[in-house]
């Protein structure tokens, strides 16, 4: 039997509430800087929920043709800046049509999709009648198209696909394209993932769900990840995309190896449309499943789903303990949207992204608004400051609506 | 509304609300060749025409604009036929 192909990546790119490159993003999470605000895209004085973390002063015309800006969702937006910075960053460039395009190939996982464009189309249907949708609705809004529009602008013509798994798209598409280059159907895979989901719709179905935090006042200490007084998710927004490559294939062009893809693990809870499987089995599971793909017993830090809603992060800490027993407590475990908030669609990438350079940094980002402990989340949760450490190995982990458990195990070179 | 006005008119749409580029639109200029208005931004500029101008421009009539000179005389005819 011939090695495994192994996946190593190559390129990060980044549009988020704490940034709009990977850099400024970075900097401000190693700062602990909250991402939440007043939301200002749209009128919030009927809602149960005004604040979000939205990705502030992002001005489509400086990045697209005015022509373009028209024909493309926020959604795709955030995801074509991010993976511009992350091909340039992997110094990537493809002829079309030459035998590396067609090698090459990509999977950005979302949530919804272009969910703006939707709201708005539906509301021209019903005002304006059907002679008024528009031509570019459909285009705009499928949950596909970022994936496309990716394809479309590097010239990758192999597999490109879409992940649609809610909160743990992302992770999925991550872990996806990984295996796609190991089976070698592809040797570079651009896979992240995106939302703009800040919407009207979206935020108040999230809050008649019982998902959102209600702290209104207090936008930026919504997010508390496995603090006792966390109430519920901080809706964000944004992009994050990894350029993922066939090893000996970067090695040989000369790209700086930011970190292996080692593990990839799923599980399904099987339980509950929106609430997790208490006790945490299923979300075990995919960690455990994971850690046996990249052939480890434990890591030195997680990235946590940690979305600061009662029931998540109690689960989710009882899951750590049960994989990693009494090792659990030595384990950093840090929830990076207590900064981000949640970007959906985009988290799991996000996060992949923070544990890749936190490894290669020797720094972890930290878990902010973390003040009173919670009997029930009684882990290293990395408190309010960003803390050096020498991490060779992370886990991030996603959990998404209809019981979707992914972990992705990253190593250091 | 006379020619120049319309004419004046629909730059001002082409440029203002489907972002096209306002030094290569002339008269003789062809949507799809010289503007890369694809095969769906002609039906939306059709849809933005009948908004503009509340005129009614039906399918079989829409297949012949190809240049701006012939949506100007389209609507010229509208308005003032």
């Amino acid at each position: 039997m011939t090695e495994r192909r192994r996946v190593v990546v190559t390129g990060l790119g980044a549009i988020t509430p704490l940034g709009h490159t990977v850099d400024e993003t970075w900097s401000s999470a190693l700062a602990g800087t909250p991402g939440g605000g007043p939301i200002t895209l749209f009128d919030t004085s009927d809602h149960r929920c005004r604040i979000a973390a939205e990705v502030k002063g992002f001005d489509p015309d400086t990045h697209f043709d005015k022509k373009d800006v028209r024909r493309l969702d926020r959604c795709s937006q955030f995801t074509l800046v991010a993976a511009r910075e992350a091909m340039a960053h992997a110094g990537l460039e493809f002829e079309e049509g030459s035998d590396e395009s067609w090698r090459a190939g990509a999977l950005i996982g979302v949530g919804f999709g272009g969910m703006q464009t939707f709201i708005d189309e539906i509301g021209v249907l019903r005002d304006r009648g059907p002679d008024r949708a528009s031509p570019f609705g459909i285009p705009k809004l499928i949950a596909n198209m970022p994936s496309g529009l990716v394809s479309i602008e590097h010239h990758l013509l192999g597999p490109v696909s879409c992940t649609v798994t809610a909160c743990a798209a992302s992770a999925n598409a991550i872990g996806d394209a990984a295996e796609i280059i190991r089976r070698g159907a592809a040797d570079v895979m651009v896979a992240g993932g995106a939302e703009a989901g800040i919407t009207d719709y979206a935020v108040a179905a999230f809050a008649n769900a019982k998902a959102l935090t209600g702290r209104n006042d207090d936008p930026v200490g919504a997010s508390r990840p496995f603090d006792a007084d966390r109430d519920g998710f901080l809706i964000g927004e944004g992009a994050a995309v990894l350029v993922l490559e066939e090893r000996s294939k970067a090695e040989a062009r000369g790209a700086t190896i930011l970190a292996e893809v080692a593990g990839y693990g799923m599980s399904a809870d099987g339980y509950h449309m929106t609430l997790p499987r208490p006790g945490g089995m299923g979300a075990a599971k995919a960690m455990q499943s994971a850690l046996a793909d990249a052939g480890l017993e434990r890591v030195d830090y997680i990235n946590a789903h940690g979305t600061s809603t009662p029931a998540n992060d109690a689960t989710e800490t009882a899951a750590i303990k049960t994989v990693f027993g009494d090792e659990a407590h030595s384990i950093p475990v840090s929830s990076t949207k207590s900064m981000t908030g949640h970007m959906l669609g985009g988290a799991g990438a996000i996060e992949a992204l923070f544990s890749i350079l936190a490894m290669r940094e020797g720094i972890l980002p930290p878990t902010i608004n973390y003040e009173t402990p919670d009997p029930e989340c009684d882990l290293d949760y990395v408190p309010n400051e960003a803390r050096k450490a020498d991490a060779a190995s992370a886990m991030s982990n996603s959990f998404g609506f209809g019981g979707h458990n992914v972990a992705l195990v990253l190593t250091r070179d | 509304m006379d020619r120049s006005a319309i004419s004046a008119k629909l730059g001002e749409l082409l440029v203002n609300e489907l972002g096209l580029e306002e030094d290569k639109i002339t008269e003789d200029a062809n949507f799809e060749q010289d503007l890369e208005v694809d095969s769906l931004g002609v039906v939306e500029l059709v849809m933005a025409m009948e908004d503009t101008f509340g005129v009614k421009i039906p399918d079989e009539e829409a297949e012949k604009i190809h240049t701006v000179g012939e949506a100007i005389d389209l609507l010229n005819g509208k308005l003032n036929g």
